[in-house]
């Protein structure tokens, strides 16, 4: 952990920032979502705002970002604007993906952003090809997919895995493991439950990190990515973290043990963050500003959302074959 | 592939003696000779050269654009997803269609997915190559006719070529195509005779059908290596004086029907003859389109296919299931034979 590390003035504010952006977004999706405004599943990130907030910074634009239903952070994080990213959601006419994505599959690749997925562990074959890719076509791409500790016991991801190493391809995989696949605690389905652990059986680095501390995020991404970029094939990591909200909306959580949720709110980035800034002597006005700028921004983006028309039922056959 | 070299060195002559297997490699060459953003890969196809030969020489000719893979479906068919989104057009292969049943989720989650969520934006052009069928010995999961499975799915297009030409064309249409396109190959194809197949000309579009052999007194539509079996009931039956216009569907999507029902507006009466078992095989979808159609059938129409079970590995057993010309004949004749 790297709790006692003090963070850098002007990229703690940046970050303090990005992870209110993040999790102003998502209080607005369940809100959305509450209202009816957005129906279906949805399944958000509150707590986990530290993984997106480190790692896309170190991304360029040719890099490429695989997330998972859990993806509305590692989208707004990588660029993707807010109000059309609400949009999808809301399934209106102006959403990225004109309402066919909606919260947990949609896309947005003029942003380097190639996807939710909504099932669980294949977005991680997909990203090895986008590595591929770059090998072949001279861009260099990077390929970064994000999937939480349940995708680890999933095939297509072990297949991933040894894929990439055997070619050392270009790909950062991301772990984000918040103690739950689903609504089962991960320690009860693996016997080692330090999954990073796996990556030296696949001949690649591994690293278990504070997923909750954006720098420390941030350092390992990249040191992953500097890897990546050499040639020297993927890099696992594993980033823990807890969210502070059921798997999806509307879940009941009867499956945390009393008192694991406020224990996680003590630690959470946002909580922690503004504290070290303050310790160091940053003004409240100025961790005030992080929060409301973000909050002026999403309520904008939330208007602009719901003023748009819902996806017109007539379109929804295009675009099945080219 | 003697041939294939000789094309890569002198030009494009406008024909070429081709066996079924040599033809598909034709293809391949073509394929990644005019289209650079290409890659051929799965299991054993580059060094090994394909267990059926299909690939060899690729690896030689093309580089590390031609690769083998670890025995990971998942990973062949997810990473051509992947790549496709970048804008490559991979061209992968499973071995055996049946093992395509342990990474589906690539083709029907993922690759049928892509263009429609987008909107266009971010496609999934990728080519997958496959063979399947029974041949003898082959156990219960290598001898599967699977094709109904991928139909099921929009977003997918189907081929499933059986000449030496028809792969060919196939394989050129299906690697410049925008869509996902499954090349539905059949390994007893592979090795059979040399036949003159044309390499020069321009992709043909997808969905052609074939005419066989034209007959008055009923229309036969079939698909794949069976069509051979077909093509033989029908020649026996000359004899018989019974007159067989044989339609072989090449693709299955995009599924074009207009020369069947014009067929089916001459004879009256319709066979649907293919390997796979019948129920929810394709052969349903081709009646089901005729009965909406409304072209009037004199008689009811039939399929032909292998009844409902598991293929064993015994070829007494297997060709006790399997369609054969005998059979094949048998059912044609009492089609036509029936009183309208």
């Amino acid at each position: 952990m790297s709790d006692d590390r003090l963070p850098d003035p002007t990229q703690g504010l940046a970050d303090l920032h990005g992870l209110w952006r993040i999790r102003v977004l998502e209080e607005k999706v369940r809100d959305l979502r509450l209202s009816g405004e957005i129906a279906g599943s949805v399944h958000l990130a509150i707590g986990q705002e530290a993984g997106p907030v480190g790692v896309c910074t170190e991304l360029t634009e040719a890099d490429a970002l695989f997330a998972t239903y859990r993806g509305h952070g590692w989208a707004l994080a990588r660029g993707v604007p807010a109000d059309a990213m609400l949009a999808e959601l809301a399934g209106r006419t102006t959403g990225l993906n004109g309402g066919r994505g909606g919260s947990a599959y949609f896309t947005a690749p003029r942003y380097g952003f190639h996807g939710e997925n909504s099932i669980v562990g294949a977005g991680a074959p997909i990203a090895v090809g986008a590595a591929l890719a770059g090998k072949h076509d001279g861009s260099g791409r990077i390929a970064v997919t994000v999937f939480g500790d349940g995708a680890l016991n999933q095939g297509a991801t072990h297949e991933a895995l040894n894929f990439a190493a055997a070619f050392k391809l270009g790909v950062v995989f991301v772990c984000e493991n918040n103690l739950y696949s689903e609504l089962t605690p991960i320690a009860d389905m693996v016997a080692e439950p330090e999954l990073y652990k796996r990556a030296a059986a696949y001949g690649m680095a591994g690293e278990r990190l504070d997923g909750n501390d954006p720098s420390a995020v941030r350092d390992a991404a990249r040191r992953a990515l500097e890897r990546a970029r050499a040639g020297q094939g993927p890099t696992l990591l594993e980033l823990m973290t807890q969210r502070l909200v059921g798997h999806y909306i509307g879940d009941a959580e009867q499956y945390r043990p009393a008192g694991e949720v406020e224990r996680a709110k003590q630690t959470e980035p946002i909580v922690r963050l503004r504290a070290a800034l303050a310790a160091e002597g940053v003004p409240d006005t100025d961790l005030d500003d992080c929060e409301n700028g973000a909050r002026e921004e999403i309520e904008q983006a939330a208007a602009a959302a719901l003023a748009a028309p819902i996806a017109d039922g007539a379109t929804a056959k295009e675009h099945i074959y080219a | 592939m003697p041939e294939a070299t000789t094309m890569a060195t002198t030009g494009a002559p406008a024909g070429l003696n081709l066996r079924y297997g040599e033809a598909i490699n034709a293809g391949l060459v073509r394929l990644l000779t005019e289209l650079p953003e290409t890659l051929v890969y799965g299991e054993d196809v580059a060094k090994p050269g394909g267990v059926f030969g299909v690939t060899r020489g690729l690896r030689r000719r093309f580089g590390d654009r031609v690769f083998d893979t670890p025995i990971s479906e998942a990973a062949i068919l997810g990473s051509a997803v992947g790549a496709a989104l970048m804008g490559l057009r991979p061209i992968v292969e499973i071995m055996w269609a049946d093992f395509s049943l342990v990474a589906l989720d690539q083709l029907v989650n993922q690759a049928a997915n892509a263009r429609y969520v987008s909107r266009g934006e971010a496609p999934a052009p990728i080519v997958v190559r496959t063979q399947q069928g029974n041949a003898p010995g082959a156990c219960a999961q290598h001898s599967q006719s699977l094709e109904a499975l991928f139909l099921h799915v929009p977003g997918l297009r189907v081929v499933m070529p059986w000449t030496a030409q028809d792969g060919y064309d196939a394989l050129l249409a299906a690697g410049y195509s925008d869509d996902p396109v499954i090349v539905i190959e059949n390994r007893t194809l592979y090795a059979g005779e040399k036949t003159e197949v044309r390499i020069d000309g321009p992709p043909r579009p997808a969905g052609w059908t074939t005419v066989r052999r034209p007959g008055r007194d009923a229309t036969v539509v079939t698909w794949g290596a069976i069509t051979a079996r077909v093509l033989a009931a029908a020649d026996r039956l000359v004899a018989d004086g019974i007159d067989l216009e044989v339609v072989e569907l090449t693709w299955l999507n995009p599924l074009d029907l207009t020369e069947v029902l014009g067929s089916l507006g001459r004879t009256g009466r319709l066979a649907v003859v293919h390997e796979a078992n019948v129920t929810g095989g394709f052969g349903a979808e081709v009646l089901a389109r005729v009965a909406e159609s409304g072209v009037p059938l004199s008689t009811a129409p039939v399929r032909i296919g292998t009844p409902d079970s598991r293929i064993p590995a015994a070829p007494s057993l297997a060709e006790a299931l399997v369609p054969s010309v005998d059979r094949i004949a048998a059912q044609l004749t009492k089609l036509v034979q029936e009183k309208p």
